[in-house]
């Protein structure tokens, strides 16, 4: 199982990070992975803290609980960074990803000497650019593949115009802007 | 050829549901089975399928629509979760003694209260003793054979007997996951027609369904279920032969998951038997020779077969998703000992009640119950048969 990876997401309720673990399932399965996609189900609302978990791995899974010792974390919204315990478990040789506009001193201080990797993006800045609006997911989906490999920039933005088309088949304006986020998210996202 | 597809195990429940195109669905929406019927109303509404789509206002008249659809002569299917079932309880034992094969998806949930919309098992072992043939699903893939198999099960002439199809809420219900599904034709085949032999409909043989029966043939009606129940074991694998030459996939009673040589072994349904498989596999590459005993058919409850399979492990751990709450264990623990017990078998045995209420199953505390049946195994000695795991210290 060396090549299981683990993913948790971390988000409030209405900022679509169950979408995007649902999504990132689907755009792996669609490069022949075995996939998960789950949300933790809670008495969420919008705003509460979610969290959201994605396996993926060229075998079968068959392990059925939630993800403790997570490979990569991703974080959509910062204001949970004080209130959650998003570092626990999370190897040292993954990374964490999060949507902020933070200083590394803060991001270092309320992540509590996490050792790995720590990666920035604004997602809000792209997602209002291209989109208008907050819809951070997109941006942060890319932000993950970009960040685990999980599958190259190329096989991602393929895979999703197939996934926006059917989507937004009824709302074919937001399709480019949706394109465009994952573009810019794919180029935006850094390392600390 | 199978077809890769990623599904959830709702989506995976509403698929094999399409495919079997029923005359009649009746039901009413609960959590976590709701997107069941919602993606069915959907095929309905499409034209995908062309079944007589019942929009009710409980689940005992979801229940009741069934039967008055099956008494009539056509096929009928529902799916409920927890107080669903609860409230379709009554409805439940008239399905069985009318002998109605009504196929229902049972997706697992704590029954309240206090209220609590999370899986457990407390649902399905309520009805364990209503006459319904009961099968359990580790995850989509299982959760779709199971139902693809169901009408020939439950519909065959010996058996005529309503059957339930259960799955982990949330944790199988609500993740997508991998699954191989099979083409419509092939499951319109391999399903068939639906040719009652008695029904209301048949104006050559006006009949009465559900009269009162009094002492003089209650009792014999009861041992005609009895006798139905075990005559569909045999049923259960014909169909699952078949289901084979057709997917590839096998099914039995149980899967013995690298149970031959093993010396413990832990027996469990559902969505924890994958993490078990999970931390068997670890434990192997460590050396210890670790089992599983997943039961799939919990009802007719194969007594012989998992005395036989079970009887040379030097100690097992029962695990069950649902406190009887009776201070002498969980239902498949009082079960699986009874079948060792009346097979003469004798292992130690031990029970443990877990995941409660949606109570995360971790792959750490299936590891734990294979160190303590080491330690069983070594002493041959049960200190204390009833246990939890998962449960908070404080709390008890």
């Amino acid at each position: 199982m060396d090549n299981l990876i683990e993913i948790r997401w971390h988000g409030r309720g209405g900022q679509g990070a169950k979408t995007a673990s649902l999504l990132l399932a689907d755009a792996a399965f669609n490069t022949g992975k075995y996939i998960q996609g789950f949300p933790e189900y809670g008495p969420e609302r919008m705003g509460a803290p979610i969290t959201a978990y994605n396996r993926i791995s060229s075998m079968p899974i068959t392990i059925h609980s939630n993800i403790y010792e997570p490979d990569y974390v991703v974080v959509v919204d910062d204001t949970l960074l004080e209130s959650v315990d998003v570092t626990s478990g999370l190897k040292e040789t993954g990374a964490i990803v999060i949507n902020t506009t933070k200083s590394e001193d803060y991001l270092k201080k309320v992540l509590k000497g996490y050792k790995g990797d720590i990666y920035t993006i604004d997602a809000r800045k792209i997602s209002e650019e291209t989109l208008g609006r907050y819809f951070p997911n997109t941006p942060m989906l890319a932000a993950i593949v970009k960040v685990s490999g999980i599958m190259s920039d190329e096989a991602l933005l393929e895979d999703m115009k197939g996934s926006f088309k059917h989507k937004f088949a009824k709302k074919p304006e937001v399709i480019d802007g949706n394109m465009k986020a994952l573009e810019m998210a794919l180029k935006e996202v850094k390392k600390i | 050829m199978s077809i890769r597809e990623r599904l959830s195990g709702n989506e995976a429940a509403a698929t094999a549901m399409k495919q079997i195109n029923p005359d009649v669905v009746a039901a009413f929406p609960i959590t976590p089975s709701t997107e069941i019927p919602q993606y069915f109303s959907t095929f309905v509404a499409n034209g995908t399928v062309d079944t007589e789509f019942v929009a009710v206002e409980s689940e005992h008249s979801a229940m009741s629509a069934c039967i008055g659809a099956e008494s009539a002569g056509a096929r009928a299917m529902t799916a409920t979760s927890a107080n669903g079932l609860s409230l379709m309880w009554e409805m439940i034992y008239i399905a069985s003694s009318l002998r109605l094969p009504i196929v229902l998806s049972l997706v697992n949930r704590a029954v309240s209260g206090p209220l609590n919309i999370h899986n457990d098992h407390s649902d399905a072992m309520g009805v364990r003793d209503a006459g319904w043939i009961m099968l359990f699903s580790e995850n989509n893939q299982e959760a779709y054979d199971n139902t693809l198999m169901a009408h020939r099960i439950a519909e065959h002439e010996s058996v005529r007997l309503p059957l339930m199809v259960c799955q982990d809420g949330f944790i199988t219900s609500h993740s997508i996951e991998n699954i191989e599904l099979e083409e419509d034709e092939k499951v319109k085949e391999f399903v068939g027609e639906y040719h009652p032999e008695h029904y209301l409909l048949n104006q050559k043989e006006p009949i009465a369904v559900g009269p009162l029966d009094v002492q003089s043939y209650l009792f014999e009606h009861k041992a005609q279920q009895a006798e139905a129940m075990k005559n569909a074991k045999k049923v259960i694998l014909e169909v699952a032969k078949d289901f084979e030459k057709m997917t590839g996939r096998k099914y039995g009673f149980f899967e013995e998951y690298k149970l031959e040589d093993a010396e413990v072994a832990v027996v469990c349904m559902n969505s924890t038997a994958g993490t078990t498989k999970h931390v068997v596999d670890e434990l192997r590459s460590k050396g210890i020779k670790a089992g599983l005993l997943k039961l799939r058919v919990f009802r007719p409850f194969p007594v012989e077969e998992i005395a036989e399979a079970l009887s040379h492990l030097k100690a097992i751990a029962i695990l069950d998703k649902a406190d009887s709450l009776n201070a002498a264990g969980g239902a498949l623990f009082e079960d699986v000992t009874s079948a060792m017990y009346v097979c003469n078998k004798h292992v130690p045995a031990v029970n443990y009640v877990y995941g409660i209420g949606g109570r995360d199953t971790k792959a750490d505390d299936i590891e734990k119950v294979y160190e303590d049946l080491l330690e069983i195994s070594k002493s041959g000695k049960v200190e204390n048969p009833f246990r939890y795991f998962g449960l908070r210290k404080e709390a008890k």
